[in-house]
């Protein structure tokens, strides 16, 4: 079992983004996942970034795969999802349209935004082309045992989401922008005033979601470790990663010591919330399993 | 257009039709549905005779088989499709890959159209799943703007579908976890969002409240109208800010932009709500076809009836309006 960092899901300044993927070239990740995933508006801000991270990755012999938009509505994002798979590197489809622009039998990567829920679309995805899918967050252990056995007959490498806020909606309507008073077009992007998300609580206060531009989060943050065991022995082949602003590279190192037989605790963290109700087949948000 | 109405009970089926139904749209008893709410749907002898009574009045039957099947349970979504085909369905509605493969494969002669809960937003989606699996007709995510629909139909040459009354999705349709982080059961899961059994109410001190999966969702003064306990419609805070952060508790009435969806070549109408009684689907299907009867005339279709019978009296025109964003 090994460790895959996937695309950032925040909009952070080209500075923050250029020092992240320059630590993460010592990180004990096997492979990385860049591009931008959640608003097609913040892109051009970054984008510069990417060949220079995928230089730097590829340079220290990390897999580096690029992300498609997990929502793809306007012309501009079709041809953004075109241009992707003209780059010569592996593309993670996040929209399942992506794949409109992939000769059949060309090998591709299937993120977690895309609906692979059972045996029947982890076979056409394979006979399509794809080599490595991770699931969606919301999967149960159960359906993870079984998908993972049908990858392995596949030639498919099974991700399960390891470590990061759950992606939980995408919408056409910006909800940062909306908490500004501002519509999507006139958003002047304010999600990157929040690096982690914006804390959306209920009304007693309790801490819930996070608010990401287009996107939800879950507040609390998804850990596979305590279920590392029983992922193993599944067969799953990866632990996906998701970037945030703070103590990254000791979260790498953190989870590269469990699949090594360290502790399969959480990171100790400052201010973290943890769940992990979404493998036990338990509301997401729940502390379901503390150790297997 | 084609209208195409909901129908929860053999009851709201034969309404429906009564009331001007061009195709009626229903689903099996079980969690293949994403409207899997007790008490509600077709045993498969309903469905053999809805399909039946519908037929010889000339209006069609489309079976959403529509969630995401469970790994390692595959043959009850595959039984659902062969029964559908078998009874005679004019179109069975699917959004799972895997599914429609096997759909594509083994009933090639069925007509297939693609769930909403594919949330199918481009042309290059569409033609792909057009490409893949021969499905005839998408119905349209509630994220496009009318601007976004008249770009896509030149693009692609299966029918359009359009929800223009009823229930409202605010996030993409068949991409949300919000129900199941709270709940354990999603709409792609196990075909429901904010379950009921996951709801309670309480009052104290002047004041009601609603909850899912013990989060607060609302909060009201006694008496005041108490809307369901929807996630994406709830009550939030954020940095002392006190409101419905997604949505507020509205749902669709795109009516007055029918005109405009014509224009933008959709085909098909939809109208949500198989979890409505009877008397409710009769009374917006009636509407609905004074409003399609209306498209291209100068008598204005009337507004009062739906108005009336929209969630919490308030409604949008969501997504189809690009201001909504």
């Amino acid at each position: 079992m090994d460790l895959t960092v996937g695309p950032n899901a925040f909009f952070w300044p080209a500075e923050t983004v250029r020092a992240f993927y320059a630590a993460l070239a010592d990180a004990p990740v096997a492979r990385v996942v860049i591009g931008e995933w959640v608003c097609s508006k913040r892109l051009p801000f970054w984008q510069d970034e990417i060949p220079v991270a995928v230089d730097t990755l590829l340079g220290a012999d990390k897999e580096v795969a690029l992300s498609s938009l997990a929502l793809i509505t306007l012309r501009r994002e079709r041809k953004l999802a075109a241009d992707l798979v003209r780059v010569g590197l592996p593309v993670e489809i996040n929209d399942l349209s992506a794949l409109i622009h992939l000769e059949e039998g060309t090998p591709f990567w299937v993120g977690p935004m895309v609906n692979v829920y059972n045996e029947g679309t982890l076979r056409w995805l394979a006979a399509r082309g794809a080599t490595r899918v991770c699931l969606p967050p919301e999967l149960p252990l159960t359906s993870v045992r079984v998908l993972a056995e049908t990858g392995q007959g596949l030639g498919v490498a099974i991700e399960v989401w390891g470590h990061g806020r759950a992606p939980l909606a995408i919408s056409g309507r910006c909800y940062h922008a909306r908490l500004h008073g501002r519509a999507k077009d006139s958003c002047q992007f304010v999600c990157g005033d929040d690096p982690d998300g914006r804390e959306v609580e209920t009304m007693e206060g309790q801490p819930f979601l996070r608010v990401n531009g287009v996107q939800t989060l879950g507040h609390h943050t998804q850990t596979a470790l305590p279920q590392l065991a029983d992922l193993r022995a599944a067969g799953v082949s990866s632990l996906r990663i998701s970037p945030q602003i703070s103590d990254f590279p000791a979260i790498c190192a953190h989870y590269d010591r469990a699949l090594k037989g360290g502790s399969t605790a959480p990171p100790d963290l400052a201010g973290m919330d943890w769940a992990n109700g979404f493998l036990a087949g338990r509301p997401g948000v729940d502390w379901a399993v503390t150790q297997n | 257009m084609e209208l195409v109405c909901p129908a929860g009970t053999p009851a709201a089926l034969r309404a429906a039709l009564e009331a001007g139904a061009d195709a009626v749209y229903c689903g099996f008893a079980d969690e293949t549905n994403a409207r899997n709410f007790p008490g509600l749907n077709f045993s498969r002898p309903e469905l053999a005779a809805a399909i039946d009574l519908a037929h010889a009045r000339g209006k069609k039957v489309l079976v959403a088989i529509n969630t995401f099947p469970r790994a390692g349970a595959e043959p009850m979504w595959h039984r659902a499709i062969a029964d559908a085909a078998r009874f005679g369905a004019d179109a069975i509605i699917l959004a799972d890959p895997g599914l429609l493969a096997h759909a594509a494969d083994r009933h090639p002669d069925q007509r297939l159209h693609l769930s909403v809960q594919a949330a199918a937003a481009n042309a290059d989606a569409i033609n792909l799943y057009a490409r893949e699996f021969g499905v005839r007709r998408v119905v349209l995510p509630r994220v496009l703007s009318v601007e976004e629909i008249a770009a896509i139909t030149p693009e692609i040459s299966v029918e359009t579908e359009a929800f223009v009354f009823g229930g409202l999705c605010v996030m993409a349709e068949g991409r949300c976890s919000l129900s199941s982080y709270a709940t354990g059961q999603s709409p792609n899961m196990n075909g429901v969002c904010s379950p009921a059994s996951h709801v309670a109410y309480d009052s104290a001190g002047g004041q009601q409240s609603a909850r899912l999966g013990g989060y607060l969702i609302h909060q009201r003064p006694q008496g005041a109208t108490m809307p369901y306990p929807t996630l994406c419609k709830g009550c939030f805070t954020s940095r002392g800010e006190t409101g419905h952060i997604f949505e507020d508790p509205v749902s669709l009435d795109a009516s007055r932009l029918v005109p405009a969806l014509a224009r933008a070549g959709v085909t098909a109408l939809k109208i949500e709500g198989r979890q409505r009684s009877r008397a409710y689907v009769a009374e917006v299907v009636r509407a609905f076809r004074a409003v399609v009867a209306a498209i291209g005339s100068d008598t204005p279709p009337p507004a009062a009836a739906l108005a009336r019978l929209a969630e919490g009296q308030a409604a949008t025109t969501g997504a189809y309006a690009k201001t909504w964003r």
